[in-house]
C-alpha cells in the first residue's frame, strides 16, 4: 500500500460541503486535499443536457450504483434488500456532488427547529411528545447560526425576497439577488393564499435571477427558466454548483489538489484521533494511505456514517438500550402530499421553468401554527414550484381514466399543458427504530458493508399529510380549476418511487455526547480531529430543503477547523 | 507523482470567457444587461436566435418516417413486430397524431434493450437475490433485456394457448384484452418475470420512446412533442415565461447543437 505525505487537511467527498471547506481553508492559507470518488466536472460537460431520458430517467449524474448502494427495510422484522436501481433519492456522484444536479431551493430552516424539544415541551408539556420519538435541540441557536446562513446565501448569489416575513426567522442582510420572476402560475398561487389570509413568498433560489460576482469574486449568469434543471447540470453556470462556486476559489488559492476517482474506505484512527484515511485509486486500483492532522468528512449523510461505522470510529448507536450515536436519529421528508388542479378552459406554459422557481408559505411550517388539538408535531412548507414538466415523466389524467391506450393518449394530450399543482414538504421527526447500521449480507464492490437503512412513515407523519394536504386542497380549489383531486393519505414508506434527496441523520449535533455525535463546530465528540460535515449533523428533518442549512454548518466548521488547527482541543 | 488529477482549464471560474458574436447577439435579445461583465455561460454558439424564430409549429404528421438507421441492435423479427403492435396499443394513432410505430417506438425500445440499460450496467447486481416486500423494489437477477425476451416468450405463448394465433395477427380489441390481462397478472404465466412488471417495462418503454428525444430511435420527426405542444431543447425561455397562457414555440431536438 503506497503511503504519501501528511498533509494538514483531508476532504472526503467533493460536493457542497468538501466545496466549502476547501474553499474557506485554502483561502485562509491551509493546505487541504480533497478527495472525491467520482470525475471531474465542468459546465462544458452539459452541451447536450436538455435529455430529460439521459439525465432524469437514466441518472447520468448519479452515483453508480453496480458499485455502491443502501438497503432498506420498513421496521426491523424485515429482512433488509438492496436498492438495486433508483429510487427514492438520488445519491450525488463526481465533483460538485449533488450540489451539480439539485434544484436549488435554499431555504433557512425555522428558529423553533434548532429549540424543538425545549419549545415543544414550553409550550405543550412534555406529554405532546410520542413514546418512541427523540426528539432533541440541535446544540445551537437560530441566532448563532444566522451568521452563517448569510455566508452561504451571499457566496450563492440568491434570489429571494428580503421583506420580513413574520413566519421566518429574522435576516442579517438582504439576500444578495432580488427574486427570480414571478410568473402567471405563481401570481395566481400569491393570490389564492392571501386571500385565504396566509404569507406567500418566492421561494429563495440558487438559480440566478440576474447576473451576480460573489465576496470571493466569482461571476456567473442570470438563469434562463430553460426547464433542465433538477437532476441536470446548468449549462450557463446560473445554478449554484460547486464547479462554479466555490472549488474555483479554493483552486484560485494554488493550495487545493483534487484527487478524483478516489473513493476513500477507510478513517485510520488510534481510537482517540484520525490519523488519515485510506482510499483506493479507481484508475490504478492502487489502495494509497493518506495521513492528515484533519479529516473532513462531507461525503453525504449515508457515506458519512457508512465510513464511521465500517472503521469503528465513534460508538454505535443501538437501538435497544438507546445508547451510542452513530446511526442515530436517521429521518427524511415527508412530502407525498398534493393537491392537483385540472383546467378544463385555460393553458399554461408549465414547460418553461427553473429548479427553484416557486413560492411557498409557512403558516402551517414548524410551530407557526397551535398544536394542542392536532395529533402531530411540526408541519410543512405548502408550495407551487414551476420546474419544467417534461412529456416523459408528466403525463396527468384525472382519477379513473384508463392507464394506456387511445383514452389514455387522448387524455393526458389534452391535460398536458392544463395542470397544476400544489404540495407539500413535510418535516420529518426522529424515532427511537429509525436508524441506520452496516447490512450484515450485503457489500460494495471494494467488499465493505452497505449501509443498512431501518425506516418508515409513522402516524405523525400521517397525520401532517392529512392536515397538510387538505390546506393544499384549499388553496388550489381557490385557485380556480375545473376538478381538484387531492393527495392527503400518506403509504408506507417505499423505496422506488423518487421523493427526496433529504435524507437526515446519523450524526447528530448537540451540546450532550451522550445523544449527539458532533458538536456545534461538526467536531466529533469522540475523535477531536475529525469534522463530519452534512445532513448527517441534523437532528430531525425541517419542513424545508436542507442545503441552506448544510452550508451553514459547513462555513461555520470551517471557522471551527481553523481553531482546531490553532490550538487543538475539543472547541466547545 | 499522486494519482490525482488536477482541475482541467475547464473548471476555472467562467468569468475567464470571451463571449462570441452569436451570444453577444442573444443576450441584447433577450435585454439582458452584463454592463461589460463577461459572465457564466459556456457555449455562446449555441445561444443562437431562437427567440427569434418563434413561428407557430407544424402539426405531428402520422406518416411513418424511415432512416439508414432503422435496424435493429437486439431483437428478432419477430420480437420486433410483436413489441411495435402492442406498443401501438399503448399509444394508438388518433385524431391527435401518430401511435408508437409511426414514431419509431420499437426501434427506440430495441436500442434501449442492446444499451447500458438493458443490461443494467448501473445497478447493483451483487446477490443473494430474495423475494422482496412491495416497498423494497425489484430483486431479480435477470437483466432487463433477458426479462423483455422472457416476457415477449409468455405473451406469444399466451396468444398460441388462448387464440391459436400470433399477437400481431389479432384484431386491436383482442390484443387489448390480451394486454389487459397481462398487465393485471390474470392467469398469465411468464418465467423470471411478472406478467404485470412486465407490462409496466413495456408501458414505460413505450411513453419514453414517444417522448424521448428523437436521438434514441423514437419520436420520429418530434411529432410526440408536437402533438402536446412540448418545445423540447430551447436554450431559454427567460423572455416567455412572464407570458399568460400557452405559448407557442417550434421545437427543436438535440440535434440542432450539431449544426450550431
Ligand atoms: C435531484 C435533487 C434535487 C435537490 N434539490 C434540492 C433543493 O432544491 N434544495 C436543497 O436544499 N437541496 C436539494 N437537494 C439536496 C442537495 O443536493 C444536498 O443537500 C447537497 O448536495 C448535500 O451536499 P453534500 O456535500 O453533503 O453531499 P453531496 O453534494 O452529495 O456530495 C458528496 C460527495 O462525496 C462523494 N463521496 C461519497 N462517498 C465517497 C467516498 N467514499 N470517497 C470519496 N468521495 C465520496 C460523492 O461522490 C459526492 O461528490 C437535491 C438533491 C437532488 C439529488
Ligand atoms: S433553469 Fe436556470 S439555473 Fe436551471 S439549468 Fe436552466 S438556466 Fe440553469
Amino acid at each position: 500500500m503506497a503511503k504519501l505525505p501528511k498533509v494538514p487537511v483531508v476532504i472526503v467527498g467533493m460536493g457542497w460541503v468538501g466545496g466549502i471547506l476547501a474553499a474557506e481553508l485554502t483561502k485562509a492559507g491551509v493546505q487541504v486535499v480533497g478527495l472525491e470518488r467520482g470525475k471531474s466536472r465542468s459546465t462544458e460537460d452539459y452541451f447536450m443536457d436538455h435529455d430529460e431520458l439521459r439525465y432524469a430517467r437514466r441518472f447520468e449524474l448519479m452515483q453508480d450504483l453496480s458499485k455502491e448502494t443502501i438497503t432498506f427495510r420498513n421496521t426491523e422484522s424485515m429482512r433488509a434488500l438492496p436498492m438495486r436501481s433508483y429510487g427514492s433519492f438520488l445519491l450525488g456522484d463526481g465533483l460538485g456532488g449533488a450540489g451539480s444536479h439539485w434544484n436549488g431551493q435554499t431555504h433557512r430552516f425555522l428558529p423553533y427547529d434548532f429549540e424543538i424539544y425545549s419549545q415543544t415541551v414550553d409550550r405543550y408539556g412534555k406529554g405532546k411528545i410520542p413514546a418512541g420519538m427523540q426528539l432533541q435541540d440541535w446544540g445551537i441557536t437560530y441566532d448563532e447560526i444566522e451568521p452563517y446562513y448569510d455566508k452561504f446565501e451571499q457566496m450563492a448569489g440568491i434570489s429571494g425576497e428580503s421583506e420580513a416575513n413574520p413566519m421566518l426567522g429574522k435576516r442579517s442582510h438582504p439576500f444578495p439577488t432580488p427574486p427570480m420572476k414571478k410568473t402567471p402560475i405563481l401570481q395566481r398561487f400569491e393570490k389564492a393564499s392571501k386571500k385565504l389570509g396566509y404569507h406567500p413568498y418566492m421561494i429563495p433560489s440558487a438559480n440566478l435571477s440576474e447576473n451576480y460576482k460573489n465576496p470571493d469574486g466569482v461571476s456567473r449568469a442570470a438563469c434562463q427558466y430553460c426547464g433542465f434543471c433538477e437532476r441536470f447540470g446548468c449549462e450557463y453556470g446560473a445554478k449554484a454548483d460547486p464547479v462554479v462556486t466555490v472549488i474555483p476559489t479554493a483552486m484560485a488559492t494554488g493550495k487545493l489538489e483534487v484527487r478524483t476517482f478516489s473513493n476513500v474506505t477507510e478513517i485510520l484512527h488510534d481510537g482517540k484521533k484520525a490519523t488519515g484515511v485510506v482510499y483506493i485509486n479507481t484508475v490504478t486500483g492502487e489502495e494509497v494511505t493518506q495521513p492528515a492532522d484533519v479529516v473532513i468528512l462531507g461525503s453525504f449523510v449515508l457515506n458519512n456514517v457508512r465510513l464511521l461505522l465500517s472503521s469503528k470510529l465513534g460508538t454505535p448507536y443501538d437501538r435497544k438500550t438507546g445508547r451510542g450515536t452513530i446511526g442515530r436519529n436517521y429521518a427524511y421528508q415527508v412530502n407525498s402530499g398534493h393537491a392537483v388542479g385540472f383546467y378544463d378552459d385555460e393553458e399554461f406554459s408549465t414547460f418553461m421553468g427553473a429548479g427553484a422557481l416557486g413560492m411557498e408559505f409557512d403558516d402551517f411550517n414548524g410551530d407557526n401554527f397551535d398544536h394542542s388539538d392536532l395529533k402531530f408535531l411540526h408541519g410543512a412548507g405548502i408550495r407551487i414550484s414551476q420546474n419544467g414538466l417534461r412529456p416523459i415523466e408528466n403525463n396527468p389524467a384525472p382519477q379513473g381514466t384508463p392507464t394506456w391506450g387511445k383514452e389514455w393518449k387522448k387524455t393526458t394530450l389534452k391535460y398536458a399543458n392544463r395542470v397544476l399543482t400544489v404540495a407539500i414538504q413535510g418535516a420529518s421527526l426522529p424515532w427511537k427504530h429509525h436508524y441506520l447500521d452496516l447490512d450484515p449480507t450485503y457489500k460494495d464492490i471494494y467488499g465493505k458493508p452497505l449501509l443498512r437503512i431501518t425506516f418508515d412513515f409513522e402516524d405523525q407523519d400521517r397525520e401532517l399529510t392529512k392536515f397538510l394536504a387538505d390546506k393544499a386542497g384549499e388553496v388550489m380549489k381557490e385557485m380556480g380549476p375545473s376538478h381538484v383531486e387531492v393527495k392527503d393519505k400518506l403509504d408506507p414508506y417505499n423505496i422506488v418511487p423518487y421523493q427526496s434527496t433529504h435524507n437526515t441523520g446519523g450524526v447528530i449535533m448537540g451540546a450532550d455526547p451522550e445523544t449527539s455525535a458532533v458538536n456545534s463546530y461538526l467536531q466529533m465528540w469522540e475523535a477531536e480531529n475529525v469534522f463530519v460535515v452534512g445532513a448527517s449533523a441534523f437532528p430531525h428533518n425541517s419542513g424545508y430543503n436542507p442545503t441552506d442549512t448544510v452550508g451553514a454548518l459547513a462555513y461555520r466548521a470551517a471557522e471551527g477547523i481553523q481553531k482546531y488547527l490553532k490550538q487543538g482541543g475539543v472547541l466547545v | 507523482m499522486l494519482p490525482g488529477l488536477k482541475l482541467g482549464k475547464s473548471s476555472k471560474p467562467a468569468r475567464s470567457k470571451e463571449p462570441d458574436e452569436s451570444r453577444r447577439k442573444f443576450l441584447k435579445a433577450s435585454g439582458m444587461t452584463l454592463g461589460g461583465l463577461v459572465v457564466g455561460g459556456v457555449f455562446g454558439g449555441v445561444l443562437t436566435d431562437s427567440l427569434e424564430k418563434n413561428q407557430a409549429p407544424a402539426p405531428a404528421s402520422s406518416k411513418p418516417e424511415t432512416s439508414l438507421q432503422d435496424a435493429l441492435m437486439f431483437f428478432n423479427q419477430e420480437q420486433f413486430k410483436m413489441t411495435e403492435a402492442a406498443a401501438e396499443r399503448i399509444y394508438p394513432v388518433d385524431e391527435n397524431g401518430p401511435g408508437a410505430k409511426a414514431l419509431g417506438v420499437a426501434f427506440f425500445i430495441d436500442h434501449q434493450l442492446a444499451g447500458p440499460w438493458g443490461y443494467n450496467a448501473r445497478d447493483y447486481m451483487m446477490g443473494p437475490f430474495v423475494q422482496a416486500q412491495t416497498t423494497q423494489g425489484e430483486q431479480s437477477r435477470l437483466k432487463r433485456n433477458e426479462m423483455f425476451t422472457l416476457g415477449l416468450e409468455g405473451l406469444k405463448s399466451y396468444c398460441q394457448q388462448k387464440h391459436q394465433k400470433a399477437f400481431t395477427e389479432l384484431e386491436g380489441q383482442q390484443q387489448d384484452e390480451v394486454l389487459t390481462a397481462m398487465e393485471k397478472g390474470d392467469k398469465f404465466p411468464m418465467r423470471g418475470v411478472t406478467s404485470s412488471s412486465f407490462f409496466n417495462m413495456l408501458k414505460n418503454l413505450t411513453i419514453e420512446g414517444v417522448y424521448a428525444d428523437p436521438l434514441y430511435g423514437g419520436n420520429r420527426n418530434m411529432n410526440g412533442w408536437k402533438m402536446r405542444n412540448f418545445p423540447g431543447n430551447q436554450m431559454s425561455y427567460a423572455q416567455q415565461i412572464t407570458k399568460e397562457g400557452l405559448v407557442q414555440i417550434q421545437p427543436k431536438s438535440l440535434q440542432a447543437h450539431m449544426s450550431e
